[in-house]
């Protein structure tokens, strides 16, 4: 069983070296001539004038805290949806009292307007 | 000794993977242009060799002896590790891809769990390059990107559970044997919205067109990758098209029969095709899927950023939700849509 894995690590090792050797090609093959205009960050024609790192709208967090428990939802389903023909009506039942509490939430988020985006 | 031909025959296949993957990412970069020129009433690219065939080539020459300019006040180390964070998990994904019968280099149970825990680390090379690059447009790019690829991952999830629950296994050769039979055996046509869902979430999820005001040329110029040039910038592109190619060969296998042909198993056309290697059924199929990709961008106008969120939220996962439960109730009534 584990065995069929060693394939996925070298693949993924290959995946990354292909990315290392192409940045890498990249660095010998290409010119080196920085400029101070060069390596300032781009912006439409003038001077950077405040901290590009600056705050950002609060929806951003509010979607990312709405992802992290709609994916974990999703991670539940998973196991008990290739089950389900075993596990049968108090399996459905079980998953639909948790599937509702989270409806619940989702109704209650996008009333409050957590999902309005203008 | 066994352990070493062992280790060789792996690498001999991931390369065997690998390198044609990576020629199919470099013509559909010329296929993009053509079509979109064809469609446009432009010839495209049709200088370097024939038909312009060899464009792929000369782009990535051009690319290799580019400066790679790392911006003073950027974060060197995470604006050179971005781009690999971003191609990594785009290729390692192919790691479990049936291509045909047995044509798959891992065959592992938790084959679906494990594409979609590599799709989503790709959100944090886009992440990553954005904070690294310290740049406006990159920044606003990257928190575009990264919340609209996390909104449609959801969707996407709900799609594949559907999908789960009447293939009855996590293994992508499992999911495609449940499928076998002629065309209206491939679970598009039972689970019909979700495969709507998918599809639409999976052009989301690669930020294409018409969702792709991460990129937003006209508005925010490059999005995340604005500061990226040279290699570094080919490694993002790379990456991009490697994911729309294992978007589409998903749906294949998740819904249009994998290497099955579309007679398969009926009386007198299966057999006329029984020659065909599964293969080039898959890579057929695939081919549809990548041809819509190419004409989406030519024919829609740009989403806007609230109605990008809104579909994603609002309709896409409420469809889901809903679909499921009918889903499981017609299982537990007996009348899944399922075929053997």
């Amino acid at each position: 069983m584990l065995e069929n894995y060693l394939p996925i690590l070298l693949f993924i090792i290959v995946g990354l070296g292909v990315g290392v050797v192409l940045l890498a090609a990249g660095f010998i093959l290409g010119p080196r001539k920085p400029s101070e205009e060069k390596l300032s960050p781009y912006e439409c024609g003038f001077e950077a004038f405040e901290d590009s790192r600056m705050r950002f709208d609060v929806r951003y967090y509010l979607v990312a805290i709405l992802f992290i428990i709609f994916d974990l939802e999703i991670a539940f389903l998973f196991p008990w949806a290739i089950v389900l023909d075993e596990i049968g009506l108090f399996g459905f039942a079980s998953m639909g009292v948790f599937l509702a509490i989270l409806l619940i939430g989702f109704l209650y988020e996008w009333k409050k307007g957590a999902l309005e985006w203008e | 000794m066994a352990e070493l031909t062992e280790f060789i025959w792996i690498m001999a296949k991931i390369v065997a993977i690998l390198v044609p993957l990576i020629l199919a990412v470099a013509y559909l970069t010329y296929a993009e242009r053509r079509v979109i020129g064809a469609i446009q009433a432009r010839n495209g690219p049709n200088r370097v060799g024939p038909m312009g065939l060899f464009q792929p080539f000369a782009d990535v020459f051009k690319l290799l002896f580019k400066e790679v300019v790392i911006p003073s006040n950027a974060n060197r180390f995470l604006f050179l590790i971005a781009p690999m964070l971003s191609l990594m998990p785009a290729l390692a994904a192919w790691a479990v891809m049936p291509f045909s019968d047995g044509l798959v280099l891992s065959d592992i149970n938790a084959g679906l769990l494990y594409i979609l825990a590599m799709t989503s680390l790709g959100v944090y090379g886009v992440i990553i390059a954005g904070w690294a690059s310290n740049s406006k447009y990159a920044m606003l790019g990257a928190m575009r990107s990264a919340a609209q690829i996390v909104s449609y991952e959801i969707a996407m999830g709900f799609a594949l559970v559907g999908v789960l629950m009447a293939a009855g296994s996590m293994n992508l050769s499992g999911i495609v044997n449940a499928q076998a039979g002629p065309i209206w055996n491939w679970f598009w046509l039972p689970l019909l919205p979700l495969f709507v869902v998918y599809w639409i979430s999976g052009v989301a999820e690669t930020n294409r067109a018409p969702f792709d005001v991460a990129e937003g040329e006209s508005e925010i110029v490059a999005g995340f990758h604005v500061e990226y040039s040279g290699t570094a910038f080919a490694l993002f592109f790379l990456a991009e098209y490697a994911n729309m190619i294992l978007i589409a060969a998903l749906a294949v296998i998740m819904f249009m029969g994998g290497w099955y042909s579309p007679f398969h198993g009926l009386p007198v056309l299966g057999p006329m095709f029984d020659w065909v290697p599964g293969i080039v059924w898959f890579v057929l199929k695939m081919t549809i899927f990548l041809y819509l990709y190419l004409a989406f961008r030519a024919t829609f106008p740009r989403y806007r950023y609230d109605q990008i969120m809104r579909l994603g939220w609002k309709v896409l996962i409420p469809v889901t939700v809903v679909w499921l439960v009918v889903l499981a109730l017609m299982i537990l009534a007996g009348l899944g849509p399922w075929f053997n």
